[in-house]
């Protein structure tokens, strides 16, 4: 059966999951863990990225604001401290509802918080709304134009989080508490919690993966894809191109939100830099780097250039090297880097000219 | 009883008026062909019909119902499909997938139900994978099922276009110049594979500029010339239509020799040019 064979891999994903997990137990480098946890978690926006580019042909620069819309929301839910309302009704009745989190700082005050799981629901809501509600206008244009839309919708976002007193200005936010999923099963940057977040973080992935694996695989995803080849023949073949964009579009800022909401968590807090046009720019240039159309290449490169990124290999040009990467990748290998031949190409442009 | 209904159809670009007042009708289960020199809004014609472009004014009705205003994609799902003067075909898929997205208005697994990969979908997808295959198998491409489909010649590609077209089930065919870029004896196959959908009940209408064909194989023919219906008739009044010929050929003067030779053309004896 086709699904079987689209399975296999992802089972061979988690068995290498496990197997680097032991590694490292066994060499005493469990530190890598934690830059591991947190590709994977941007590697949800970059597979969530890879769909909409690759396979449905639209372009997003303005993914980091999404991702920034679930951080910012969940952190600014989960640390406002609602006690000094306490007896305003609609604070009465969520903490009726058990909707609210009642902790102690650490100065032993009383924090009265929102839920994190309601946080989260509430954040990747609003974020799949506002896709929703800028997509329709925005998903007209094309090319270039459309990057420059989405480009803008970025800005405004980081700007909105950078200059808002609620989001925490320059400084975001910070003191997020763990976000539990189930009883004993925490995201969260405790020390002690470093495997299980790594296996959440992977686990997330996987599922993110597996659900995007089989949509492409599935008639929207040919409708999709066939509204990359030829968007007009789509359409006289019934397929409804404005609104698949626009739900491919939603789905891709839902896969975007959902990262900043565990990342926020996993970190303990979320900062402006999250929410940059290069931060932006980087998920493009990793679905670029893993061939557009081509979610495990898209995955390997998210995970691989994002681990360097995370250990600090590219030093403080870490901005650089991903525009480098962009540029070079257009230059040299449209098709991504897996597609070989690349030898080829270079030989090719630094050959003499043959008259 | 009329299946496509085409009164008073109006489309200007700028100053050109593209489609002038072109009212015609076309039966169901017949083929019917739209002729006319280049530049007389045949295209333009197909593209007011499909819904690619807006008419500026008259009405197009289709079973009964009236089309102006709705989407492509809405009038495809009508029963309406068509192929293109130059192929467009979907890039980056196989031969098979171009035609599986034919199948998409006669299927429905959405957004969660493909991410979810329900097993309700499963007999679904194969049916889709089988009806597209023996359309393939139709067109006698059965081989070419799992080439990407940029890499395919030419006459396979139209071949794969038809196939996409039919995968749809529809109800009007329409053809924009399907014999277009075919030597002498692909365009005979053309001919046969419409003859052969028309046995399937699929009503044509074909925009085509080889006369043979257009001849060979149509009910009625209207002539198009500068967006104005210049006649209406079956092949053979119109190989004798004054109007015609002359639109064709230029008037009487412009030298007899050229004239023969073009009429043998109109005529639909082709006229071959030894190399």
């Amino acid at each position: 059966m086709d699904s079987a064979r689209r399975y296999i891999p992802v089972a061979a994903l988690l068995a290498a999951v496990v197997a680097v997990q032991v590694a490292t137990a066994l060499t005493g480098t469990a530190y890598y863990l934690t830059q591991l946890t947190m590709a994977a978690y941007y590697s949800l926006v970059v597979i969530g990225l890879c769909v909409l580019m690759g396979y449905a042909g639209q372009i997003s620069l303005g993914h980091a604001g999404f991702f920034a819309i679930g951080g910012y929301l969940a952190a600014g839910l989960t640390t406002h401290n609602l006690a000094g309302l306490k007896n305003h009704a609609l604070v009465e009745f969520l903490a009726r509802s058990g909707l609210l989190l009642s902790r102690q700082d650490s100065y032993g005050a009383t924090l009265l918080t929102v839920q994190p799981w309601v946080a989260c629901i509430i954040a990747v809501l609003t974020a799949g709304s506002i896709a929703f509600a800028i997509g329709g206008p925005v998903l007209k244009l094309k090319g270039h134009y459309l990057a420059m839309a989405t480009l803008g919708f970025g800005i405004i976002i980081f700007r909105i989080v950078l200059g808002s007193a609620y989001f925490g200005e320059a400084d975001g936010i910070s003191g997020v508490p763990g976000f539990r999923l189930l009883p004993g099963l925490e995201v969260s940057g405790d020390f002690g919690a470093r495997i299980q977040n790594y296996y959440i973080a992977w686990g997330l992935l996987a599922i993110g993966l597996t659900l995007l694996l089989n949509l492409i695989h599935s008639r929207v995803g040919r409708a999709l894809r066939a509204i990359h080849g030829a968007e007009e023949a789509a359409g006289a073949m019934g397929v409804d191109s404005a609104r698949y964009k626009l739900y491919i579009f939603v789905l891709s800022a839902v896969f975007a939100a959902t990262a900043g909401v565990f990342v926020t968590h996993y970190n303990g807090g979320i900062g402006p830099s999250e929410a940059g046009v290069m931060k932006s720019v980087r998920y493009v240039a990793i679905v670029a780097v893993g061939g557009m159309a081509n979610l495990w290449g898209a995955l390997l490169m998210g995970i691989v250039l994002n681990v360097l990124s995370l250990r600090g290999v590219f030093g403080t040009y870490d901005d650089a090297v991903f525009g480098s990467i962009l540029i070079t990748i257009m230059l040299f290998a449209p098709q991504g880097i897996l597609r070989l031949g690349l030898g080829r190409r270079l030989r090719v442009l630094f050959a003499r000219e043959r008259k | 009883m009329a299946l496509l209904e085409i009164a008073n159809l109006n489309r200007s670009f700028g100053g050109l008026r593209a489609v002038n007042d072109v009212s015609f009708t076309v039966h169901q289960g017949s083929i019917k062909a739209v002729i006319g020199p280049n530049g007389a809004g045949k295209t333009t014609l197909f593209n007011l019909i499909a819904g690619n472009l807006a008419p500026d004014g008259g009405e197009v009705r289709f079973n009964g119902r009236r089309l102006n205003g709705l989407l492509p994609c809405q009038i495809a799902r009508l029963g309406l499909s068509r192929t293109y003067q130059n192929i467009k075909l979907f890039a980056g898929m196989t031969a098979l997938e171009n035609v599986m997205v034919g199948r998409h208005v006669r299927s429905r697994a959405g957004f969660l139900a493909g991410m979810l990969n329900l097993p309700a979908t499963w007999a679904e997808e194969r049916c889709i994978r089988d009806k597209s295959m023996e359309l393939l198998d139709l067109m006698g491409i059965a081989e070419c099922a799992d080439l990407e489909v940029t890499n395919l010649a030419f006459g396979q590609q139209r071949a794969v276009e038809f196939a996409r077209a039919l995968a749809t089930e529809p109800a009007l065919l329409l053809l924009d110049e399907p014999a277009a870029g075919l030597n002498i004896y692909e365009t005979g196959e053309v001919g046969e594979l419409i003859r052969k959908i028309r046995q399937q009940g699929i009503t044509v209408l074909l925009v085509e500029h080889d006369m043979s064909l257009v001849m060979d194989i149509s009910d009625e023919i209207v002539v198009l010339s500068f967006g104005e219906k210049i006649a209406e008739d079956q092949p053979l009044a119109i190989q004798q239509n004054q109007e015609v010929i002359r639109i064709y050929l230029g008037e009487e003067e412009e030298g007899s020799a050229g004239g023969t030779e073009n009429a043998a053309d109109v005529s639909g004896e082709r006229v071959v040019t030894h190399a």
